[in-house]
């Protein structure tokens, strides 16, 4: 396993690469370790295209990408667009908001006219856990990225959370990452616990026990072999912390308090929020991580959240590379269908 | 001998080596020394090309010659029709601003691999001017290109295949031909 990123140079050199075959990507959790090493090297590459004065290559030129966000976002949506451009590709914005989707139009009925518009690549987020499996399934020539199904999956997150890591840490092989929070509503750290555990990282889910995802762990965590058979679960943020190279604090979502899935919100901080006395007990060079929007002072403090150690300006740039990596990936041969 | 169907040398190692010697001296005389001078090779067989040349003009002209790679995976005219392939790193050792760059590869053919290298480059600055050295020039052409050092002129019918050997990459320096199916 600590091999694999040499021997996908080795066949990088020897011009037998793994061949992609995707047509979609909707989660991490069928990825194979050669695959996210392909997708990690390409986005290396195309991180030196954004450190360069002109930050244009022509490689999708001619081809359309539409981001279809049926729930707000900044990052991801500004991400895409933008990784787009940089590769030559015409983007398309449409949220919910001034579109048929406020008429009423089904979600189907909206892919159908946009593919039939020829766009080649959809972006989807949606509220709805599995909407980008459903658009995947009923279209016949358009390409699909997951950019966020409600508590699923947010592959591109993930994506840009082990390209971070590995730029510092090289080989996520045996070290200790804590994802500490609402991990069960949390779909980047559903993301996140496929890519991270298939890399080899010794992952530690930290949180309220009304908030890990047992539905995921369940009958995975006891499968000898299973990727996340090595995950432990601690609900002790200062226990869990203890020697961790890598923490990731997720967004607290206000509204899980009304839930009655936790106390209130000083309570939640008093106990789970990554602040400067609790960092101390990690490794010394240890890397702090947030998938954004941040809430400063309840999951994480101001301190940590703007300290040396935070690397949340280094994903967004992160970001933009892993996603042009994709659509560079996703805009090989089409057949003419539909 | 190697495997394969129907297998032909056209360059062993000596005629390669001097052919190399041959194109460092030619791109000292055409650039009247050495000054300004920036190898950029060709992934991937380019690049280890690039090197010996850098490494006989040393010998030559006691002149460091910087020497960058350059991958062209984002800017092939096929990526729609073959599919994307992994992109290597492309090293720029200076500003190219004023330079004059020979670009290096291993053989020319249709030479819209030399198309998409200009356009690359020219993301990258304003060099002077762009020069091609090729190991192997084995014509059929589509677009209107032409190098300024040839290794070694060898004709072939479309369907055979050339293919240049490196130490570096390969194990072994020789340039062959192949020809598919039979």
């Amino acid at each position: 396993m600590r091999s694999s990123r040499a021997l996908l140079g080795e066949a990088l050199r020897e011009g037998k690469a793994p061949a992609w075959q995707r047509r979609h990507v909707l989660d991490l959790d069928d990825f194979s370790l050669q695959e996210l090493e392909l997708v990690l090297h390409t986005a290396r590459a195309m991180k030196d295209v954004l450190r360069r004065d002109v930050k244009k290559v022509p490689s999708l030129r001619g081809k359309t990408v539409v981001t279809l966000f049926y729930e707000p976002s900044t990052r991801t949506r500004v991400s895409f667009e933008t990784a787009g451009k940089i590769m030559s590709a015409d983007v398309i914005n449409v949220t919910n908001s001034g579109s048929s989707i406020e008429k009423g139009e089904s979600l189907l009925d909206t892919l159908l006219t946009v593919q039939a518009m020829a766009m080649d690549i959809i972006v989807l987020r949606h509220p709805h856990s599995g909407a980008p499996y459903f658009a995947a399934r009923n279209l016949g020539r358009s390409s699909v990225i997951n950019a966020g199904d409600g508590t699923h999956a947010h592959p591109t997150q993930a994506l840009l959370d082990v390209f971070t890591l590995q730029e510092h840490l090289g080989s996520l092989d045996g070290k200790r990452v804590v994802i500490v929070g609402d991990i069960s509503h949390s779909r980047v750290a559903r993301s996140d616990l496929w890519a991270l555990t298939r890399l080899g990282a010794r992952l530690v889910l930290c949180g309220p026990p009304t908030l890990m995802p047992w539905d995921l762990l369940k009958g995975r965590r006891d499968t000898p072999g299973h990727p996340f058979a090595s995950v432990e679960v601690e609900t002790d943020l200062d226990k869990a912390i203890e020697g961790a190279e890598v923490i990731i604090a997720l967004r607290l979502q206000k509204e899980r308090q009304g839930a009655g899935l936790l106390p209130s919100l000083r309570e939640y901080a008093r106990l789970w929020q990554v602040d400067p006395e609790r960092l101390a007990r990690a490794s010394p060079n240890v890397r702090v991580m947030h998938p954004g929007p941040m809430n400063e002072g309840v999951e994480i403090s101001p301190e940590v959240a703007h300290s040396a150690q935070a690397l949340v300006q280094e994903q967004v740039t992160n970001g933009l590379a892993v996603r042009m990596a994709l659509l560079y990936l996703l805009c090989g041969p089409r057949e003419l269908g539909a | 001998m190697a495997a394969g169907p129907a297998e032909r040398v056209i360059m062993t190692a000596e005629e390669m080596g001097r052919s190399l010697s041959r194109i460092a001296h030619e791109v000292l005389e055409r650039n009247r020394g050495a000054q300004d001078v920036v190898l950029m090779g060709i992934r991937t067989r380019g690049v280890p090309l690039a090197h010996r040349l850098a490494e006989r003009i040393r010998r030559f002209e006691g002149v460091a010659v910087p020497v960058g790679a350059l991958d062209i995976s984002l800017y092939r005219d096929d990526i729609a029709r073959r599919g994307p392939v992994p992109i290597g790193s492309t090293d720029v050792p200076v500003d190219l601003d004023g330079k004059r760059v020979v670009l290096v590869d291993d053989v020319l053919f249709t030479g819209r691999s030399i198309r998409a290298a200009l356009d690359a480059l020219m993301d990258l600055g304003r060099p002077t001017s762009v020069q091609l050295a090729v190991l192997v020039d084995r014509g059929h052409r589509e677009l209107p290109v032409r190098a300024d050092y040839v290794g070694k002129n060898v004709p072939t019918a479309q369907d055979e295949e050339v293919q240049v050997r490196l130490q570096e990459t390969d194990g072994r320096d020789e340039v062959v031909i192949l020809r598919r199916g039979e």
